[in-house]
């Protein structure tokens, strides 16, 4: 099966400056190769510092890759850092909800922005389909009208999760998407999570720490250590047998 | 899906009715507001309103004390002075120039400072720079100060003085907006706006603006506060508006001779001053404060 995204050695340094006309370049990223098929979740762990969001701002869009391509459907995006088409085929969902959200727009309206900026669908057909997309992730159509303030921080990332979904994204990437929710909410949302992955295709990229969300939610397992792959494969079997130190230390075993 | 309303409009308020409501229970703020408002409308309307005119002459009634006196007259409510002109129709008129001129100049301020700060805001690498240690240079230099000096240049006289004022108070303002738009595109919801294909100029509106506009106003206020202020002290100066202007510092200044026989020319301008400024203030300070309590909710 050809996979949906495909990342070929990616690489992203930073510059920091070391004294007056001295540069230093900090790797952040080095030589990161995957794939990612339809319907199906990659987990990146790794220690913090390890670049695990700085991959999640690679893929979204956000950020510019020094080198290296990302293929989407087997169409080059992103070209040693030349991003072609806008990013509605890739979407992210950030850490804190409370902070992604504009607290000065209603929910709608943003949801409309995001529409209107992105496809060419008439304002009833926007309407409609912000209703949908509020209702798939478990929320009311009256809700269109709400400010972010108005809502809990579970609620708050349904609305992350509907604003990511309207634009029928491919890939969704969860850059410690799950870990501000309390367990409970937690659970809902990576029930809700899964049952959009069965119902429509979806593929995520999860970034997190949580190693029992890891367990559960993802078929692969993609293992950072200081901006390099240290392991890559099926998650069962990771966590079976962990080869490298890295991972081993991660998974405590 | 059913339809049915699960929540009650109540609790469904935007930001901005939100802070209207916490406005209205800082009863000072609210009673300065409508101190404002009054006095902004004495500003519009003094000239069909106010009951004689301002260079009026009675020779009959000179240096008459305010209404309430043994000696005054029912006809001139506030006295008259040497002249034997019409106290509160000078300071009535006295409210179109310092105060409605400061709301313009204000008002002129505002436009231009969003726009430069913006401009400030969303530029990067050496014209960030630059353009920031420029206003840090001005920004040393007191209003009032800076005020005198452009004065200085383009000669004295109420335009002028307008026009000084709104340069004095430009780098400040600039200053602010500046850090306002830097601080808000540093927010995650911007890149995430980003991310949703919005331009530079849709973050700006949809983005920036919905969440700065509230202290753009505070920030309005306090600019107000300081031109009424450089209004009244550069007409006080005799460098602003000129006799017989009816600015409020021009009358102070034009009446300081006749402090000791007719305290009222002096002291009524001066009032007005303080209220002026002291209601703009309150305005603002309540503003920021209630801006302050909503975040914190």
């Amino acid at each position: 099966m050809q996979p949906v995204l495909k990342v070929q050695a990616l690489s992203k340094s930073f510059q920091s400056r070391a004294g007056i006309f001295k540069r230093k370049h900090i790797a952040v990223l080095r030589d990161i190769s995957f794939a990612v098929g339809p319907g199906e979740t990659l987990a990146v762990i790794g220690e913090t510092g390890s670049g695990k969001s700085t991959l999640a701002k690679l893929l979204a869009g956000a950020d510019a890759a020094d080198c290296g391509q990302i293929l989407l459907d087997g169409k080059t995006i992103e070209d040693n850092g030349v991003r072609k088409n806008q990013c509605r085929h890739i979407r992210m969902i950030f850490q804190d909800p409370t902070r992604s959200l504009n607290p000065g727009l209603t929910i709608g309206d943003m949801l409309d922005d995001c529409l209107k900026y992105n496809t060419d669908l008439t304002s009833s057909q926007r309407d409609k389909k912000i209703k949908l997309t509020l209702s798939r992730v478990g929320l009311l159509g009256e809700h269109y009208q709400y400010y972010p303030h108005m809502f809990s921080g579970g609620q708050l990332q349904r609305v992350a999760l509907a604003r990511a979904l309207i634009l029928d994204p491919k890939v969704v990437v969860l850059d410690e998407a799950l870990s501000s929710l309390d367990p409970s909410v937690r659970a809902q949302t990576v029930n809700l999570l899964l049952k959009l992955q069965k119902d429509s295709g979806l593929s995520f990229i999860l970034i997190t720490h949580h190693l029992s969300l890891v367990k559960h939610m993802s078929d692969q397992l993609l293992v950072l250590s200081r901006g390099k792959i240290v392991e890559y494969g099926n998650t069962a079997a990771i966590f079976a047998k962990p080869q490298s130190k890295v991972t081993q230390r991660l998974l405590n075993v | 899906m059913a339809k049915f309303s699960l929540f009650s409009e109540e609790s469904n308020r935007s930001p901005l009715s939100r802070l209207w409501r916490k406005f209205k229970s800082n009863h000072p703020a609210l009673v300065a507001l409508w101190v404002f408002i009054a006095l902004t409308l004495l500003a519009m309307t003094a000239p069909f309103i106010a009951p004689y005119g301002i260079n009026q002459q009675h020779s009959d009634a000179l240096l008459l004390p305010p209404s309430w006196h043994d000696l005054g007259d029912v006809r001139f409510i506030l006295g008259t002075d040497d002249l034997g002109r019409d106290v509160l129709s000078r300071l009535m008129n006295g409210a179109t120039f310092t105060f409605g001129l400061s709301i313009i100049a204000a008002l002129i301020t505002t436009l231009v400072g969003v726009f430069l700060g913006t401009l400030a805001g969303v530029s990067h690498g050496f014209r960030s720079s630059a353009l920031n240690h420029l206003l840090d240079i001005t920004l040393s230099i007191p209003s009032l100060l800076l005020a005198i000096i452009i004065i200085a240049i383009l000669g004295p006289g109420l335009l002028n003085t307008v026009w000084a004022i709104i340069f004095a108070l430009l780098p400040q303002y600039v200053h602010s907006i500046r850090n306002l738009v830097v601080d808000e595109l540093n927010k995650d919801y911007i890149s995430a706006f980003r991310l949703d294909g919005a331009s530079q100029w849709q973050l700006l509106t949809r983005g920036v603006l919905p969440n700065i506009y509230e202290h753009i106003v505070v920030i309005f206020t306090m600019a107000l506060s300081t031109a009424i202020l450089d209004i009244a002290a550069l007409g006080f100066l005799k460098l602003g508006a000129q006799p017989p202007t009816t600015e409020w510092g021009a009358i102070l200044a034009e009446n300081l001779g006749l402090i000791y026989l007719a305290p009222w020319t002096v002291g009524l301008p001066g009032v007005l001053l303080f209220i002026a400024v002291l209601s703009t203030n309150l305005v603002g300070d309540g503003l920021r404060q209630v801006l302050k309590e909503r975040k914190a909710d």
